[in-house]
This record gives structure tokens, sequence and C-alpha cells, in this order.
């Protein structure tokens, strides 16, 4: 068994304790992701399963089925992630410590379509949280990518 | 988190057979068993796993007109499955914590946990649904037994929960802005022959029928049929969040909410 992550393949933990978070931090030099509080409660260790959100701190690695993307996984050689583009662009962090988690929790809320509106947006991504509370420039940066795939 | 032997079981027969033995207990989506288990609250011995169960998952319709959702499927699976045939729940499923809790909490593992706040439990008391385990079927109106607490035995698997489809039916649910849980929530389901109303998030004895408003609205399914009801503060549950004055407020506000947006 091993788990795909960003498109390369990597070895299973042998203890069946080990959640994906501690196994991409500990064990695979994927130091991306963070981890806040680890037990689900700060959304800092998002990354996406198959493209959807899951918390990497509530997953055992041996449950994983599917492809993993973190935040390493972004960018395509030196070119950023529209996504992560966006977040420069609206200095949508201060301390940085949430934002790899908001970034990918952020790349999903657009491909699910639920990125409409301010108001949507908030509720979409209410599982992230942001001690720095640049929340107002997160929005901002996650409405300027669903235009921006909208205009085509 | 102490160490166990992990089982991911294909059938629900397997599964049954792994959990025979002392200290085994299920997983579902683990968003709520991987943090107990992190706190040393809960250190099974055995993990078996339930998400590879393919009999376990996924929303379907059946003949006798109930929704039947497999005991594994998560909560972003009923949110986009039921929400043509039972709007209600799926506003319901949409709405627990946030997306990512969504892609891997399961009904089954909410049901199971039975706490106090938690939103599944109002739709299977409100909906009289039936929780059908690897042993037997149980009605809901026995089922939940006092927060945290269920007519489950130890190691016994919720294969699926139906739950007779209402006319109309809603949701409401006043957020706990923090948690996202239920601060109170209120559903309401309307039949061809009566009303149930559920609350959670409410009662220190977990979720519960509240009786007179259901009979107000089977002979008047309107908002203002409750308007000269009103709920005893007796039993709520006081925290920082809200007092048992508060709670019984919300009981009535959130009802007659669930009443006008019901479809
Ligand atoms: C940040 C956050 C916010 C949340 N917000 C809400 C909310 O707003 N509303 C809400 O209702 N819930 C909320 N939850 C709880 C969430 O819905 C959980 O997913 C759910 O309570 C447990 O489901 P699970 O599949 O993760 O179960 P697990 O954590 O795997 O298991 C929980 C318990 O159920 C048992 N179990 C699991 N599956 C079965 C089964 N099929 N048969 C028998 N026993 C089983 C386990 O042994 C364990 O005792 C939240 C959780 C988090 C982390
Ligand atoms: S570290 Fe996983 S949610 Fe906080
Ligand atoms: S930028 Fe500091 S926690 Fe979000």
């Amino acid at each position: 068994m091993t788990l795909c992550i960003n498109g390369a393949d990597y070895p299973m933990p042998n203890d069946p304790r080990t959640t994906l978070l501690d196994h991409m931090r500990e064990k695979l030099n994927l130091t991306g992701t963070k981890k806040g509080c680890d037990h689900g409660q700060c959304g800092a260790c998002t990354v996406l399963v198959d493209g959807k959100r899951v918390l990497s701190c509530l997953q055992l690695a041996q449950t994983v089925r599917g492809d993993v993307t973190t935040i390493e996984g972004l960018s395509k050689n030196d070119t950023l992630h529209p996504m992560q583009a966006a977040f420069l662009e609206h200095d949508a962090y201060q301390c940085g410590f949430c934002t790899p988690g908001q970034i990918m929790s952020a790349v999903a809320c657009v491909s699910e379509g639920h990125a409409g509106s301010d108001a949507e947006i908030a509720d979409w991504m209410s599982g992230n949280l942001c001690r720095c509370a640049a929340y107002p420039q997160i929005r901002a940066a996650i409405a300027s990518v669903a235009q921006a795939e909208a205009e085509g | 988190m102490h160490n166990f032997d992990f089982v991911k079981p294909g059938t629900v027969a397997d599964a049954a057979a792994a959990l025979q033995g002392d200290e085994a207990q299920p997983l579902g989506g683990g968003q709520t068993l991987i943090p107990t288990m992190k706190q040393r609250l809960a250190a099974p011995e055995t993990l078996v796993s339930l998400i590879g169960i393919a009999e376990m998952q996924g929303v379907c319709k059946t003949d006798a007109g109930e929704l039947s959702i497999g005991g594994a499927t998560t909560h972003a699976t009923v949110e986009a499955e039921a929400a043509s045939l039972f709007p209600g729940l799926a506003g319901l499923a949409g709405r627990i914590g946030d997306p990512a809790v969504r892609n891997r909490g399961t009904i089954g593992g909410s049901l199971a946990n039975n706490d106090p706040a938690a939103c599944y439990p109002a739709a299977a008391l409100a909906t009289g649904a039936t929780i059908r385990t690897d042993k037997r079927e149980i009605a809901a109106d026995d089922y939940f037994q006092g927060m945290f607490t269920t007519a489950l035995d130890e190691g016994e698997i919720i294969v699926e929960v139906r739950m007779p489809i209402p006319e109309k039916s809603n949701y409401q649910k006043f957020l706990q802005p923090a948690s996202r849980f239920a601060l109170t929530g209120v559903f309401v389901a309307k039949y061809a022959d009566g009303v149930r109303v559920a609350v959670t998030g409410a009662s220190e004895e977990g979720v519960f029928r509240w009786t007179e408003a259901e009979q107000a609205l089977g002979s008047n399914f309107a908002a203002d049929a409750i308007s000269g009801l009103s709920v005893s503060a007796d039993g709520m549950i006081n925290d920082l969040h809200g007092t048992p004055e508060y709670r019984a407020h919300l009981v009535k506000v959130l009802t007659g909410r669930a009443v006008m947006a019901a479809a």
C-alpha cells in the first residue's frame, strides 16, 4: 500500500495510529501542511483528497483512499497557483500559519462553486480559523480568483 | 493515542465479527472518535473501520416511501443525494460543522455518539426513523436515551437509517458560533397523519419531542398555532453560550421559523 501525494508515491506508515498530518510532517518532509489544534477545530491541516477538503489531523493515514494534494502540490514549477498569487496580491495573511490550510480550502471553495458572494465565501470557509483575523483579505483573494475564473 | 489493531472489513458481517472482541469499537469518519482517542478518553484495542463497506454507503428511496441512508454515508453525500427527495434533511446535513467535517463525518457516527447538540438526532426523532443495526431494528422513539446514551449495545453497528419522507419539513439551527454545533436546533416534519417536532441542543437529556407543539401544529400547520405555547426552562442546558431560559425561548422561535420555512 502506498500513498499518492502531489502525484508522487510515498510509503504508508506501519503504525495505524499515525494521522495523515503527522506522517507527512514527520516522515515525508512535507511540512507545508500545518498543525494548529490537532483536534479538528482550526482547519490549519486542510488538504484535498480527490479534490475534496479534509482535515489531515483527523484522518488516519491508513484510511486514505484517493490522491492527496497539499500546498506543496499547487504551484507548477515556478508558477504559483492562482489562489497562491491572489493571497499575495491581497495580503491575505499576517503570520502565515493558517495560510496553507486557508489556501487549500479556498481552492476547493472555488471549485465547488461556493464563492458566489462574500457571505457564501464566509460560510464555506468557516472551518478555517485565522488568529491574525485576515478574514476580509482572505475573502477578497477568493472572490478575485472566482471572478477571474468566471470571466474565463 | 494508545495503540490498537486496525481492521478494515469490506462487509457488515466481517465488521460484526471483528467487533465481537473485548474493547473493539467501530470507526466512522473519525471526526469525533479520533480526537477522543488523542485525549485518551477512548482507547479501543481493536478499531474497525466502516467506511470501506459498500452496503453501508449511499442514499435511496425505498418502495415504502422512506429515505434509506447507509450508516457510513457522509454528511456531504446526504446533502447532495437527498436534495430532491427530502430537502429538509439535505439542508440539515449541509449545515453540520464545516465542509471538511461534512466530507468525512457519517450519519451512523453522529447517531451513535448522540451528542446533545448534534443535528442528526433531531431529524431521526422528528421523522420517527428506524435505525437498523447488524442485529435488529430500533425505533427512534426508543433509541435516544439521554445525552451520549443510546439503545446500542457495545460493538453494535448502525447499518442503515430509514426515515419516512415527510410532506414538508425543515431544520432550524441556531449556531453556536465557535463550534458551529447547534446552540439549539429544531426539526419539524409534517406527515399526512400528524406533525412531529424534535429539539436538539437544548435539554440536558439530549434530543426530545415537543409534543404540545406537535398537537397544535397537527390541527393547524402555521407558526401562529404555537404562539400561545411556552417551553419550560427546567432541565435545559446552562452554559456560557446560553441560559436555560434563553434555550427555552429559542425552541419556540426556531419551531415557528421551521414551520414557515417547511418545504
Ligand atoms: C469542527 C467540528 C464541527 C462539528 N459540527 C457539528 C454540527 O454542527 N452538528 C453535528 O451534528 N455534528 C457536528 N460535528 C460532529 C460530526 O458530525 C461527526 O462527524 C459525528 O458526530 C461523528 O461521526 P463520525 O462518522 O466522524 O464518527 P466517528 O468519530 O468515527 O465515531 C463516533 C462514535 O460513533 C461510533 N460509530 C461510528 N460509526 C458507527 C456506526 N455506523 N455504527 C455504530 N457506531 C458507530 C464510534 O465507535 C464512536 O463511538 C462536528 C465535528 C467537528 C470536528
Ligand atoms: S490541526 Fe487539524 S483542524 Fe486544527
Ligand atoms: S495569518 Fe496568522 S493565523 Fe492566519
